[in-house]
């Protein structure tokens, strides 16, 4: 049955991370998310469905804890915001590396540093280029409102379970605190986890099983790089996610993710009233990024504006899906600004249709 | 096979179902394999072989899941104790245990350990002292003794710069959290027998629930003091004892 609410994006989160049947959730204070705990200690998930929630000491303990019950096989689900993020990534690379399944989100807020607790997308290249150390990637989603928040949230368990990585959530402070009208999903049931890979006890007969990230031969590691690698070539093939919004007869392109494209969508639309063909592209996965989508698009397009609320990131990434095929101009709004649609449609104007 | 030939009046010496047949690649005299050994003993003993779910440290024992016969977990350094909450709330039937080098336990990971006990986490820590870094070759740890040399104290820690040995055991005894915490050793055979008791009852205790059984074990590290595994065992007790007096620190309450 399907059931309405009107919930803030954080609050939806936790709901959804509940309903999506997970089994712990550890997290530490930080605005603007701090309302996922709090929902979830409120919330009694341990009546509801058994889940766990605790309050870690720190980010580093929390994306451990997540470490542990992962390894167990068990649905883990983390959330913080930029420079808990920061203090999480040893965590993930270790994730990355002993291929665990687990969930994170990021509820940005601006930087560098403590920075300023407006919202921001500034941490797409910590979230996509990896992040912590080593050669490995997360699967990236950027929602861009409430309902995608509880959409996506339950997609990042099963694509974590999928291919046995962490998943992101990239929010920001605007999609984390505006309250939407949301349609939740059933209460998914909670399961025993039965993998031969997780840490579960020793099965009589068996050889016991490890979870770990550390190769000491050269030959070994690099088994596990071309192992990664290829499940990355896999994501890649299967999980690219986008909208496009009148792209067909478009001769101008903009393109944003997460709560920055809504906003570049009403330019979009006010561009429209003024004559100028113009689409959007929304990436749904910064990593995958739609790559071949960017690419046809590049043949047919003029010019393409990416709109961020940061100084250029997905530039880059944009840049390299058209390989220079057509012109790629940034226009960002940064440090918790949020751009205005007239912003972005002057931009528009001057970097790519007058330019 | 050869079992069948020995009739068990006759058995001195069996090796231990809890650890595989892997060699261990502890330097000679090195107190670990020992530590490994009787932990190894006190699941077989308890038959809990099924039920243990370990974390191995970053520091010599790293590898201790290649040891060890149960499900483990390799942690990042000094987290042991943030990945054993992880383990044991999603799985609170299972005996779950962290085995850390002072570095990874007491420098790094202070933050997760003293949390850890705090919460009274139902796990037991295993603590190996030895009062140095011994995986990087022999650099200081927060537990080397004053005016002892390491490679990053070549002229003798000075505790005017670098700070005195932190008695970790005695911290974490003081919290709420912690139900039963000791210290033993395992370079005689006598401290051999009392350190299993030791740990056999922190596992015993582990079903109570009653919070985080802490046992360390003040051991060497010849290769790094630079020393024949003897001449460690008698520096240690000359040195390490005085210091890190042996012995029970907190013990629960008789009923
Ligand atoms: C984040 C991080 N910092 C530093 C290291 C390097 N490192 C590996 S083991 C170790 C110290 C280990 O000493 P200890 O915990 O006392 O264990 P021992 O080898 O003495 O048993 C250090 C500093 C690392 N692996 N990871
Ligand atoms: S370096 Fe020291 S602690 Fe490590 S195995 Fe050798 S003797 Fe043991
Ligand atoms: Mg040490």
């Amino acid at each position: 049955m399907k059931e309405l609410r009107l919930m803030k994006g954080n609050e939806a989160l936790a709901e959804a991370a509940i309903r999506a049947g997970a089994d712990a959730y550890f997290g530490y204070p930080i605005t603007p998310q701090s309302e996922v705990i709090e929902y979830l200690m409120a919330n009694r998930p341990e009546d509801r469905t058994g889940m766990v929630v605790l309050q870690a000491e720190s980010e580093i303990a929390a994306i451990n804890m997540v470490y542990g019950a992962a390894g167990c096989g068990k649905k883990a689900i983390t959330t913080s915001s930029s420079p808990g993020i920061s203090l999480k990534q040893e965590g993930l690379s270790y994730i990355a590396g002993a291929e665990l399944p687990c969930v994170v989100a990021n509820v940005v807020r601006g930087g560098p540093g403590l920075g300023t607790i407006q919202p921001s997308q500034s941490d797409y290249f910590q979230s996509v280029k990896g992040g912590g150390h080593g050669d490995y990637k997360l699967i990236v989603l950027a929602p861009n409102s409430v309902q995608e928040i509880v959409d996506f949230t339950r997609l990042a368990f099963e694509l974590a379970f999928k291919y046995r990585n962490p998943v992101m959530i990239q929010s920001d402070g605007i999609i984390g605190q505006m309250m939407e009208k949301v349609e939740l999903f059933e209460q998914i049931p909670r399961v025993e986890p039965d993998y031969d890979w997780a840490t579960l006890g020793r099965k009589n007969g068996k050889p016991a099983t490890f979870i770990t990230s550390l190769q000491l031969q050269a030959e070994e590691q690099e088994k596990v790089n071309l192992r990664l690698q290829a499940k990355y070539r896999e994501v890649e093939k299967n999980e690219v996610r986008y909208e496009t919004y009148k792209c067909d007869d478009a001769e101008y392109l903009l393109t944003a993710f997460g709560s920055c494209a809504r906003i570049t969508r009403k330019a979009m639309e006010m561009a429209r009233d003024k004559g100028y063909k113009v689409g959007l592209l929304r990436p749904q996965t910064l990593y995958p990024f739609p790559v071949d989508a960017f690419n046809k698009l590049a043949e047919q397009v003029k010019g393409i504006l990416s709109v961020e609320m940061n100084a250029g990131q997905m530039i880059e990434d944009v840049k390299l899906a058209v390989n220079g095929k057509t012109k790629v101009e940034h226009f960002g709004r940064f440090g918790g600004m949020i751009p205005s649609p007239d912003e972005i449609l002057n931009a528009l104007e001057q970097k790519i249709i007058g330019g | 096979m050869s079992e069948n030939l020995i009739k068990p009046e006759n058995l001195v010496y069996k090796k231990t179902d809890a650890m595989t047949d892997r060699v261990l690649h502890y330097c000679p005299g090195c107190g670990h394999g020992t530590a490994h050994r009787i932990l190894a003993e006190v699941i077989d003993e308890m038959g809990i072989q099924n039920e243990t779910i370990g974390v191995a440290p970053v520091g010599c024992s790293v590898l201790a899941y290649y040891y060890f016969n149960v499900d483990m977990q390799e942690a990042a350094h000094g987290r042991a104790p943030a990945v054993a909450t992880g383990i044991k709330r999603v799985f609170p039937e299972k005996y779950v245990f962290t085995y850390q080098g002072d570095g990874d336990l007491a420098a790094i990971g202070t933050a997760e350990t003293l949390h850890a006990c705090n919460r009274g986490e139902n796990i037991l820590i295993v603590f190996i002292n030895n009062g140095i870094y011994g995986m990087t070759g022999g650099q200081m740890a927060p537990t080397t003794l004053a005016g002892m040399k390491s490679s990053t104290s070549p002229f003798g820690r000075d505790i005017k710069t670098m700070g005195s040995p932190l008695k970790m055991t005695e911290l974490v005894a003081q919290l709420p959290g912690t139900y039963f915490v000791t210290r033993q050793a395992v370079h005689k055979p006598g401290n051999v027998r009392k350190t299993k008791r030791a740990i056999k009852k922190a596992m015993e205790y582990q079903k109570l629930n009653k919070g985080t059984c802490f046992v360390e074990i003040v051991s060497n590290c010849p290769s790094n003091w630079k020393m024949t595994p003897v001449q460690s065992n008698k520096w240690m007790e000359e040195n390490m004892f005085p210091y890190y007096p042996l012995g029970d620190i907190k013990v629960p309450e008789e009923k």
